[in-house]
């Protein structure tokens, strides 16, 4: 095992974690734009609130990681799909400082405006990210000296933004299964079955993605048929039939667990296809960015492993640690930042 | 439009407004652990009322410091691929290494310190605070460690990719760490840090002490930003900056000769330039107009000796020589702001010790004046310090191997796939929504300070 696989496999984690965690709370946040009532709206906030920001490190990180082990991946990859990862950054600000504001000031059309930018900056990042990975699958055109030949228009073509629908019904199925665990009564019934209708559009829609994928990117099913690929494709398939099961049988916590396996499991199948390759060339194999051509030295790759594994024990540590102090029921009025006057005027009223 | 320039104007843009917010959030994370540390062991609640304010300030500010964090995160990569390219291999570690190190602590503990007030046991709560303070400095050490490298690049060789161009690779992790300028950069932008929130803490305080005196938790609020604040602005001249700008002086002369105003080299006894307007006629060399200096005092101050020579700009190359204008114009404004704060604190807290702090109303006013001050010297000292480093985006210097390293100019590092008018459209984009959010940040603070007056209701 080279420092160079350890390194795929290590920002293929990070990738992983982030969208088990972050993946939930922007689900929660695409399914406030269904909440019913102010107060359903809160709750979706409060639900995520203590947690969210911890989860989006996951991202910072990722990118950081990114740039520190496949640099090549990170300049060429994020030069080249420039205005749509601004899309995405602008969408990750506007669910950031919503979720800060919304709580602020009392007027209703303050509260309301906040609340349409945070579900638009959580349900645009669920869907662009998908889009994203779509683009990567089919190949990017890099061409000779790893220069983008590229627009931005061609990014949104039919099979990417089907692989984008994909990631938006697995983030709101993992939303929908969270926040069932945080909700009580009406809510957390609902979210049982948003679960559920989530769950179907993914199959769904996995499935067209699946056999487009065919045409489109012969390169996932580059190892069909290595024991490792087809244990991993095993998990996914169980771990998927086992989400509506739980779901229905009430088992709210092991269905959310079951629903972040799938996500771990998809993103390492399409891995384990895909590696060497980080990012397919559409413009010819020989193009492609790999694990080795687009690596940092040794000596980084080194340093950096060093750097993750004194420092990840410790961060899953107090994550755990985070998450079990907020556990249970979510409740409005626990939200820190009802001002002191705000919640005087709130009991005067 | 020029593709070059726009994407400097957005990086000045992101990071310009970025950086108002990370020295604050370390300066206030450090005083609301001061404030819950005394709330909880002299069971003190006036105290704890003054973490409360200070902890819903620190909130908002982290909240728009992370949104605008995320961007920078991504711009190298987006408007710079061919510098990522060329430093990824030593520059893309510490940004790693802040999300690993010190991201995670700071976001993690800050939902525990913000919502964990009722379910954490006081110690716990207090440790909360803690590890935002630890993380929040933590997180600034090691973007002092990515910029400093740029500055002084050490512990790394040039190799020639396979695929053609060029890549600076680690040699010494350490050594690329701890390059020449870390240290003095890290203690002097820390302080700056703890300097902002001592005067965010004592402003808020004073102009609650100037509506009501009988407020308590605002009189000990005043007392603890004032002390604070005198210790840490006179650490941050001396000796920091002081440490600062010798290590200039020796790693980086040209950045030094422009901050300092000095255009014709000195075999000796070069003067220190107080006031100056830099001008440069066409053709002409460049001139400092109505020129305050002190004979000699430059030399002593760069190399502690009257004797030594100190280099001016005119003996460097034109297209060698950063902006001239606005590095000196930047820096000497930095050093006023920093005189302004020791001469304000020392008076403050000789007004404090007499007992007669809170019957001053002209120096609660200036206190109350003065709370974005330190954040203006933070963005002067942040351009003069990247302004200066022109015309380089990785300034020259020296290889492991003792082979000169001839530096990367800004002018060919950025990213070719990206056309100007890309970067137009997320500029006007990154513009108007940094302009909303810091009008609604500053409305929230003030909000949030002018409640802290109400009286906190029955639980």
């Amino acid at each position: 095992m080279d420092l160079n696989l350890i390194w795929f496999v290590l920002v293929g984690v990070l990738i992983a974690g982030y969208a088990v965690l972050d993946g939930f709370d922007l689900g929660v946040g695409a399914l406030s734009l269904l909440a019913r009532t102010r107060e359903e709206r809160d709750l979706h906030v409060a639900a995520i609130a203590p947690v969210w920001d911890g989860n989006e490190v996951w991202l910072l990180t990722g990118g950081g990681a990114l740039f520190a082990a496949f640099p090549a991946v990170y300049a060429t990859v994020f030069s080249g799909l420039y205005l749509a990862l601004v899309l995405v950054l602008v969408a990750l600000i506007a669910r950031a400082v919503s979720l800060e504001f919304r709580h602020q000031l009392e007027g209703s059309r303050w509260v309301r405006a906040w609340d349409v930018a945070y579900g638009v900056g959580s349900l645009l990042p669920s869907l662009l990210f998908g889009v994203a990975v779509g683009n990567v699958l089919r190949g990017l055109p890099i061409g000779p000296g790893l220069e983008w030949r590229g627009s931005f228009l061609g990014l949104l073509n039919p099979y990417a933004i089907l692989v984008g629908l994909v990631s938006l019904a697995l983030f709101v199925m993992q939303g929908a299964l969270y926040l069932r665990l945080r909700a009580e009564g009406a809510l957390e019934a609902r979210m049982a079955r948003a679960a559920l209708w989530a769950w179907g559009a993914f199959v769904a829609l996995f499935a067209a993605a699946t056999g487009w994928s065919f045409a489109a990117s012969p390169y996932l099913f580059a190892r069909l048929g290595t024991p490792l690929v087809l244990a991993l494709v095993a998990v996914l398939a169980v771990a998927l039939a086992a989400v509506p099961v739980l779901t229905r049988a009430g088992k709210a916590g092991l269905a959310f667990l079951a629903s972040s396996v799938v996500i771990v499991a998809g993103i390492l199948t399409v891995a384990a296809n895909l590696f060497p390759v980080i990012v397919p060339s559409s413009l010819g194999a020989a193009h492609a960015l790999t694990a080795y051509n687009a690596a940092s030295s040794p000596r980084t790759l080194a340093t950096m492993l060093v750097v993750a594994l004194t420092g990840m024990p410790l961060v899953i540590g107090y994550t755990v640690f985070a998450y079990r102090v907020f556990r249970g029921k979510a409740r409005v009025a626990a939200s820190y930042g009802a001002d002191d006057a705000t919640a005087a005027t709130n009991a005067a009223a | 439009m020029d593709a070059l320039f726009l994407a400097r104007l957005q990086f000045a843009v992101t990071i310009g407004f970025h950086f108002i917010f990370p020295p604050i959030t370390i300066g206030l994370a450090w005083m609301v652990t001061v404030s819950e540390w005394l709330g909880w062991r002299r069971q003190d609640a006036e105290y704890v009322r003054l973490a409360r304010l200070l902890g819903r300030l620190l909130a908002v500010t982290f909240a728009v410091g992370v949104a605008t964090g995320v961007v920078m995160e991504f711009q190298f990569g987006t408007n710079w691929a061919r510098y990522s390219t060329f430093v990824g291999d030593i520059f893309g570690a510490p940004l790693a290494a802040e999300g690993v190190f010190a991201f995670f602590l700071e976001s993690t503990f800050m939902g525990l310190y913000l919502f964990g007030r009722e379910r954490l046991s006081k110690r716990m709560h207090w440790f909360s605070a803690l590890m935002v303070a630890v993380g929040s400095t933590l997180s600034a050490f090691w973007i002092i460690v990515a910029n400093s490298w740029q500055q002084t690049p050490a512990g790394f060789k040039v190799v020639d990719l396979p695929g053609g161009g060029q890549r600076a690779e680690l040699t010494s992790f350490a050594e690329a760490v701890f390059n020449p300028s870390t240290l003095p950069r890290y203690l002097h932008v820390v302080t700056a840090a703890l300097v902002t929130g001592a005067f965010v803490v004592a402003g808020v305080s004073a102009w609650h002490v100037l509506r009501s005196r009988a407020a308590g938790w605002a009189r000990k609020g005043l007392r603890l930003g004032v002390a604070w604040g005198l210790v840490f602005s006179v650490l941050e001249a001396m000796p920091f900056g002081h440490l600062h700008a010798q290590q200039v002086a020796r790693t980086q002369p040209a950045k030094f000769a422009a901050l300092e105003g000095l255009y014709t080299s000195q075999a000796s006894n070069a003067p220190m330039v107080l006031f100056g307007v830099p001008f440069q006629s066409a053709g002409g060399p460049p001139e400092l107009a109505a020129k305050v200096e002190i004979p000699g005092l430059l030399s002593w101050f760069a190399f502690g000796d009257f004797n030594a020579p100190v280099k001016g700009i005119a003996d460097f190359p034109v297209d060698e020589r950063p902006p001239l204008w606005l590095t000196f114009v930047s820096f000497h404004n930095m050093v006023l702001l920093g005189t302004w704060f020791i001469a304000i604190m020392a008076f403050a807290t000789f007004r404090a010790f007499t007992g007669r702090l809170h019957e001053s109303p002209w120096v609660l006013k200036a206190l109350v004046a003065s709370i974005p001050l330190p954040v203006a010297a933070c963005e002067l000292g942040w351009v003069a310090a990247e302004v200066g480093r022109q015309p380089w985006i990785v300034h020259p210097g020296v290889q492991a191997d003792g082979a000169p390293f001839a530096g990367l100019r800004t002018a060919v590092a950025h990213s070719t796939a990206v056309g100007g008018g890309e970067i137009l459209t997320s500029l006007l984009l990154f513009g108007a929504i940094y302009a909303g959010l810091g009008a609604l940040w500053l409305f929230l603070m003030i909000r949030k300070t002018r409640l802290a007056a109400e009286p906190i209701p029955a639980a």
